[in-house]
């Protein structure tokens, strides 16, 4: 049940099209934007988060020091991880607006050169 | 308690509703698997959050923290950063090159056949498990909250899978995302209300609240009167593997979420992967606030409730229930009881549609009939029946359990097979250029038996109980748990890349490689992306 314009577009860009396109400096440029982000987040939230159940754990004396009057480490650390949380989310969603251009102008591109 | 009945009947009349309206505009095949693409970014957010937040965490999590404190606290957190994997790796790719499931982004440059049959043998078997443990708690939840009405366990559990089948059924996509936006709206009012009367009943001062959090009081299991203090870890995971298992469960969260093919259906919703990826953003402030809030629902019901009366009443998944007839009285009761009801209800029916997806549009048009559609419209069609055998199916499976049945292991299943046998696949073909289809379907098959073979060797299947401990909530095998952990994640998910990885590597398929090009393409750019339908 392949859409029509998904199939029209198919029967225009050969194989060839999409290796044109995968190694065009503009894309080349958007994956390596991609990458500058997506890389260091990830490796970032994984370990702050893992951090959590390993600490929990493994330290759970040094967790359970209280900061706050009875509010202890722990509790101030998973609340943290919200925080960190949203604000990850955030800052990929403005660096996600750089990835948006770079796509339309590649789209562009390849509509006009492609197209009839 | 006619209250409650009341109420339920109104959320009924709402969502048949909804149905009604959504019925007239679920024709094709867009418009009943994709809601036609047009929910827009905050809407599908909001329903993102409906779907996740499932009587498991709006009940589940303020029992256990109840009982158990800042240990029930860490699956709250699990659960919102998970988030950050669905929106950094999957939701975008997979908007961007897939159709109606996940298994789309999976055959697009393998052999559709072997990769779809395991990629939706997995989706059902996560969704359908899911489901089950959904619907027992529904039906003793239910049973419980009318007791005064004369409505048994059987009838609940009859009356909940046929509503949730007649959504899925008449309405689609588009009904199943509206109820989860009536379900996540009264969710987080319900939970906003009952953490502000919390905090008054402490007299809005936070010091107070946790100093009583730091001193709550209870009968452990010899009967002896203890005062713990609910705010240090170490009440539910304790040594030797305490510390393995909380990991293990990390594990299984971060990574299951983003292969929950019920979440995953909800992007092919929307008209574009930047909306997509608005909606994880509305889902994340939605799911962060709700489960920051848990800390006032459990330890709430644990300071003002107290652990000894819930366990006479009910037992740990009324706590909140409990804590809102404690704070406001009878109607309040009703109100939090026909939330929880709302949510076990849209919960059911998404993983209704997307099991009945993924059998319609994987299995049966693309599997075995080589992906032609023989009529028009044969795919909704066989989506519509598939829906009504799985609730049948669910329907019956739940009253043969019945409402004591220890089913909660079913919930870390589901994560545990999402995490190991789909992310993955998912993680591997998209970044992958070399990955094949003896990987994917190796991949697919070592995690989900791996998850399944570690899960029935665990604590949550084997154990010896005491003979007073009743049938149907005895440890399926009585003897010494030959794996030591609840979660298999840490075993199983490692051991499924490195399978996948192993089976690639065996073999060369150099079609695939050929493709990858086109999907990283079409998955980074979004060009030649499924449009949504115009009107």
């Amino acid at each position: 049940m392949a859409e029509p314009t998904e199939a029209a577009k198919q029967a225009q860009m050969g194989s060839t099209q999409w290796d044109r396109i995968a190694n065009s400096r503009k894309f080349q440029d958007l994956m390596a934007t991609k990458k500058m982000f997506i890389v260091p987040a990830f490796v970032f939230f994984v370990v702050y988060y893992f951090a959590l159940p390993v600490l929990v754990g493994y330290a759970p004396n040094f967790m359970a020091t209280r900061v706050w009057g009875v509010v202890n480490i722990a509790y101030l650390f998973a609340l943290s991880q919200f925080f960190v949380a949203w604000i990850i989310a955030a800052l990929y969603v403005r660096a996600a607006n750089d990835f948006d251009r770079l796509s339309k102008d590649i789209i562009e591109d390849s509509e006009n050169g492609g197209g009839k | 308690m006619s209250h409650s009945l009341i109420m339920f009947l109104l959320f009924i009349a709402i969502t048949l509703g909804i149905t009604y309206w959504a019925s007239k505009r679920s024709a094709g095949a867009n418009a009943y698997f994709a809601a036609g693409r047009q929910i827009k970014g905050w809407q599908n957010g909001i329903a993102v959050a409906g779907d996740y937040m499932s009587a498991a965490s709006f009940l589940g999590i303020a029992g256990i923290i109840a009982f158990q404190g800042y240990d029930g606290f860490m699956f709250s957190v699990g659960w919102l950063v998970a988030y950050l994997t669905v929106l950094l790796v999957v939701a975008e790719p997979l908007r961007n090159a897939g159709k109606y499931t996940m298994a789309d982004v999976l055959a697009y440059r393998l052999h559709p056949r072997p990769v779809r049959a395991m990629a939706s043998l997995s989706t059902l078997i996560v969704s359908t498990f899911y489901m089950i443990a959904q619907m027992v708690g529904a039906g003793a939840l239910v049973a419980l909250l009318l007791k005064d009405s004369g409505i048994s366990y059987q009838t609940a559990v009859i009356g909940v899978g046929i509503l949730m089948i007649v959504y899925v059924v008449f309405g689609g996509m588009l009904a199943t995302t509206w109820v989860q936006i009536v379900k996540a709206i009264l969710l987080m009012g319900g939970t906003i209300l009952l953490s502000i009367l919390v905090l008054g009943h402490f007299g809005f001062s936070f010091s107070n609240f946790f100093n009583a959090i730091a001193n709550v009081s209870f009968h452990d299991k010899t009967g002896q009167l203890v005062t713990k203090d609910f705010l240090t870890p170490g009440l539910r995971f304790k040594p030797p593997y305490g510390a393995l298992d909380l990991i293990s469960l990390g594990v299984a969260l971060i990574f299951g979420t983003a292969g929950l093919p019920h979440i995953l259906v909800r992007f092919y919703t929307v008209p574009d992967a930047r909306t997509a990826r608005n909606s994880v953003v509305w889902a994340m402030v939605l799911i962060g606030a709700f489960y920051i809030m848990t800390t006032f629902l459990g330890f709430g019901a644990a300071t003002i409730v107290g652990p000894d009366f819930i366990k006479t009443h009910g037992g740990t998944n009324m706590s909140a229930p409990l804590l809102a007839q404690a704070l406001a009285g009878n109607l309040f009761f009703a109100f939090i009881s026909a939330i929880a009801f709302a949510t076990i209800l849209a919960v059911v029916a998404g993983l209704t549609i997307s099991a009945s997806t993924s059998f319609a549009h994987d299995f049966w048009t693309n599997v075995i009939h080589r992906g032609t559609e023989r009529k028009p419209g044969e795919e909704v069609r066989v989506a519509r029946v598939a829906a009504f055998v799985v609730g049948a199916a669910a329907i019956t499976v739940a009253i043969v359990l019945g409402p004591t049945a220890n089913v909660a292991f079913l919930v870390a299943l589901a994560f545990a097979v999402a995490a190991s046998a789909n992310f993955p696949v998912i993680v591997l073909s998209i970044f992958w250029r070399r990955f094949n289809t003896a990987g994917a379907v190796t991949g697919l098959t070592v995690g989900l038996l791996s998850s399944l073979a570690l899960i029935v060797i665990s604590p949550s299947f084997m154990g010896i109980d005491p003979p007073t401990v009743s049938a149907a909530a005895r440890h399926l095998i009585q003897a010494k748990p030959i794996f030591p952990l609840e979660n298999p994640g840490i075993i199983s998910v490692p051991f499924s890349f490195l399978a996948a990885i192993v089976a690639t590597l065996m073999s060369k398929e150099p079609t695939a490689e050929e493709k990858f090009n086109e999907l990283l393409v079409r998955s980074n750019t979004g060009l030649g992306a499924e449009k949504a339908t115009a009107h």
